[in-house]
Formats: structure tokens, C-alpha cells, sequence
């Protein structure tokens, strides 16, 4: 099929960008929208242009590198999936497709369609962790009985991949989402008990520092989520984080 | 403390504890408007109870002065600090694609309704304060009715009083349900509670529009 990319191109974080159109032709359905951006690359390089950059790397929808805004949704029109494993089958011959970067003042453009997410990163070193024994009487985390709706709750939250759609979705630039997520897959286990008015007093902190937006409920994040997040990690970060205040 | 009152999860909290509050007191304003419909004594005597009682005039009105003036001021600090969040504006967004028009858009119809607030107190509040407090009339516990009435002999002001509930609409249908997210409620209740606000968000400003018109029409 034949296709027109808008797509945002910009040199650095401290030029400003703009859109630029390429016309392309004979991409199948097939192919991912990431082999769809390599084909047009070969061209732009082949013709002696400066190829489009973006992130991607296991491009099996884990690792949460790809960060594309398609026609004004992140990861594009699919529902549950990643950039990588968004297929050309979703469109047609003849659409028009708008490529943005993951717009956030916390992700500041590095170049062209990559962003950097680093401050995701900072929010998980402020207190997405535990600290567990390892002098030799590690206790088998398998040996602790926990509740299968706990673990469930845990584990649905512990699939965040940390790609940043729901920063880019929301119309605020909120992060609560990942940030619920990475409280929520310690605050439901007995592992995450002891560290687990700091450790939301300190990724709240982080969040706010890094310029994000705020919450207001609008559910954009969770639609979006490549993995399906859900809302109630929000609920839960908001009452872990005014009963660890209240209670000093 | 002052990281608690500076994070935005406290001020989100502190906004749905407000909005919570206000909705309370318009289901309370619209029983005894709703009166004015069905018994014209019966709203005199619960307009004269809320206009001379102590406890009402003394505590829950400054309560509710401040609730409303704290509930736009939050409004417009969440705002500030949205907008801030997104340095440049995407070329194209798509938000109809993952989330509702009034829960992107509260921002706008809360400042329909604070423009309403302002021609609200023009017609009613200011001039109470002045029969009371500035022409020092003697208590009339029959005036209130004609007064309330009298308002809605014009077209125009009735017009944007409907128009002013249909805003009030939109807005509760997402702040109602969106304030128990933000104050940490999403259980197994949240589906009942969700109706439950859906149907207040829709019930209740059609009312006021219901009342608005009556006495216009009553009016005419």
C-alpha cells in the first residue's frame, strides 16, 4: 500500500522540531509499523538523507523502548499492544499517519521520535525496590503463602513495562499510572510491607519533582496502556500515600 | 507536612474531598428549591430556616463559601501545573479515542459554572445581604417565594440558567465518580457507586432546569 508519514522531525532538545513529509510505497500489511519506519530509513539513506531516529529494541512488545504517538494515540489506533507489534494491517491504502515523539515535559526530546524517559527511571530508584537478606538465609519468596487475588493484582501490576504511554496519552502528562503500577506490585505483597510508607512518600516526591502532570481520572492512561493497567493501581497509590502521611 | 500539602496525590485528595462536599450541598439546595414547585409555604419556611438560623448562617455558610472559593482555586492550580506538564502541544491528539469530552474538559465547564456562581449571587446572595444587612428590613418569612419567582419573569436569565445546569451536568458526570478515585475508593463498590453518580449527575441539574422553566412558564 501507499502511504503518507507526517512524521516529527527534530535535531536536539534544544532545537525546535517540526513535521516533515515523506511519501512511501509498497509496505504490506504484514509488516510491523517499526519495519515500516526501517524501509523508509533505507530509502532516506539510500537517497543520502538523515534517517528518521526512534527508539525499539526487543520489538516484542517487553521491553517498553518503542515509544511512537500514531495519529494522536500512543503506540497507535491497536488496543493492548506496543508500537513493535502494531501491524500495517490496521491501516489502508492511501492513510495519512501523523508520527509524534511521547510529548511530556519530563521526556524531553533527545532526537527526532526518541524521548528520554529517565525520569521513570529516577522514580523507581527513589523507592521501587526492596530490600531483601542475602547472607545466606534468603527465604524462598515461594514459601510465604499470599492470597491468589493478591498475587494476581501484584503480578497484573508488575507487567508495566515502563514505556511511557500513559504519560503521553494523559492530557496532563501524568505519570500516575506507571507510578501506582511500581507501588502497587510491592504495597499488595508481604515483601514490600516494610519499606512501604517510604517507599510511596519518596516515588510520589520524585514524580511530582520531575514536572508530571496530575491525575484527573480521565482513563486515557489505562485505555492506552500497552499492557492493560488498570486505574484501580491509582486508587491504591492514593491511599497508600495519605495513610503513610497521616500516619507520621 | 508541607510535602504532604505540596504533592499533587494531596491536592487531588483535597479537590474530590471539596467536590464531594458541594455535591452534598446541591442535593441539599435542589430538595428545597424543588419545594418552590410543589408548596410555595413549605419554601418559605425552609428558605426563612436557612436565611435566619444561627448554626446555618454562622458555620455551614462560611463553610461553604470557603468550600466553593477552595474548590475553584485548587481547579486552577491542577490546571496551571497541567498545562505546564506538556511543554509542546502534540500536532495530533486523538483523546476522544481514550477518555470522555467532560473529563477532559472539566476545566471549562467549571468555569461556565463559576460565571453562573457570579450571576447567581448577583440575583440572590447580594441582594439578601442587602435586605438584611444594608436596608435592615424587618424578618418576612413569606417574602422569599415571590422573590425566587420574580427572578424568572426573563427569557434571558432563565436561558442561562438552563444552560448554566446543562455545564453543571457535564461536569458532575465525570467529578462525581472521578473524586472517589482520587481519594483512594475503587472497590468491588465503585460499578454502584458510578451509577449511583451518573444518575445524581443527570437527575439533579435536570431538575433545576425543570424548576427553572416551571416558574418561567408559571410566569409568563
Amino acid at each position: 500500500m501507499k502511504l503518507t508519514l507526517k512524521i516529527w522531525r527534530q535535531e536536539n532538545a534544544n532545537t525546535k522540531g517540526k513535521m516533515v513529509t515523506y511519501p512511501i510505497d509498497g509496505v504490506e500489511g504484514d509488516m510491523s509499523f517499526l519495519e515500516m519506519l526501517d524501509v523508509l530509513n533505507e530509502e532516506l539513506i539510500n537517497k543520502g538523507e538523515e534517517p528518521v531516529e526512534f527508539d525499539h529494541d526487543c520489538r516484542e512488545g517487553i521491553c517498553g523502548a518503542c515509544s511512537l504517538q500514531i495519529n494522536g494515540e500512543p503506540h497507535g489506533p491497536d488496543k493492548l499492544v506496543t508500537t513493535c507489534q502494531l501491524h500495517m494491517r490496521s491501516f489502508k491504502d492511501g492513510d495519512t499517519i501523523v508520527i509524534e515523539p511521547f510529548r511530556a515535559k519530563a521526556f524531553p526530546v533527545v532526537k527526532d521520535l526518541i524521548v528520554d524517559r529517565s525520569s521513570f527511571d529516577r522514580i523507581q530508584h527513589a523507592g521501587g525496590y526492596i530490600s531483601v537478606n542475602t547472607s545466606g538465609n534468603t527465604i524462598d519468596a515461594n514459601s510465604i503463602p499470599i492470597n491468589k487475588h493478591d498475587a494476581d493484582d501484584a503480578f497484573a501490576a508488575a507487567t508495566c513495562i515502563g514505556c511511557g504511554a500513559c504519560v503521553a496519552a494523559c492530557k496532563n502528562a501524568s505519570a500516575m499510572l506507571f507510578t501506582s503500577a511500581k507501588v502497587s506490585q510491592y504495597a499488595l505483597l508481604p515483601q514490600g510491607q516494610v519499606e512501604a510508607a517510604d517507599r510511596v512518600q519518596e516515588m510520589v516526591r520524585q514524580m511530582d519533582e520531575e514536572g508530571f502532570g496530575n491525575c484527573s481520572n480521565t482513563g486515557a492512561c489505562e485505555i492506552e496502556c500497552p499492557k492493560g493497567i488498570s486505574l484501580e493501581n491509582i486508587a491504591r497509590m492514593n491511599r497508600e500515600y495519605m495513610s503513610a502521611n497521616t500516619k507520621g | 507536612m508541607g510535602g504532604l500539602i505540596k504533592s499533587s496525590v494531596a491536592k487531588k485528595f483535597a479537590m474530590a474531598l471539596s467536590g464531594l462536599f458541594l455535591v452534598l450541598f446541591l442535593g441539599q439546595h435542589f430538595v428545597i428549591n424543588f419545594t418552590s414547585v410543589i408548596s410555595p409555604d413549605t419554601f418559605n419556611e425552609l428558605s426563612h430556616f436557612m436565611g435566619t438560623n444561627f448554626l446555618v448562617q454562622a458555620l455551614l455558610q462560611p463553610i461553604l463559601i470557603f468550600g466553593v472559593i477552595f474548590h475553584f482555586v485548587m481547579g486552577f492550580v491542577l490546571e496551571i501545573r497541567n498545562r505546564n506538564a506538556r511543554a509542546v502541544n502534540y500536532v495530533s491528539y486523538n483523546g476522544a479515542a481514550n477518555s470522555s469530552w467532560m473529563s477532559r474538559n472539566m476545566i471549562w465547564s467549571g468555569l461556565a459554572i463559576l460565571a453562573f456562581l457570579a450571576l447567581h449571587f448577583y440575583d440572590f446572595w447580594v441582594p439578601e445581604l442587602v435586605h438584611k444587612y444594608v436596608q435592615s428590613h424587618p424578618e418576612d418569612a413569606t417574602r422569599y417565594y415571590g422573590e425566587t419567582i420574580a427572578k424568572f419573569e426573563s427569557p434571558v436569565r432563565t436561558g442561562l440558567y438552563v444552560v448554566a445546569f446543562v455545564f453543571l451536568m457535564l461536569h458532575l458526570l465525570h467529578g462525581f465518580s472521578s473524586s472517589f478515585q482520587s481519594i483512594g475508593w475503587n472497590n468491588k463498590y465503585s460499578k454502584g457507586i458510578r451509577n449511583f453518580t451518573v444518575a445524581y449527575a443527570i437527575i439533579i441539574p435536570l431538575g433545576f432546569i425543570f424548576i427553572a422553566l416551571f416558574h418561567y412558564i408559571n410566569n409568563l
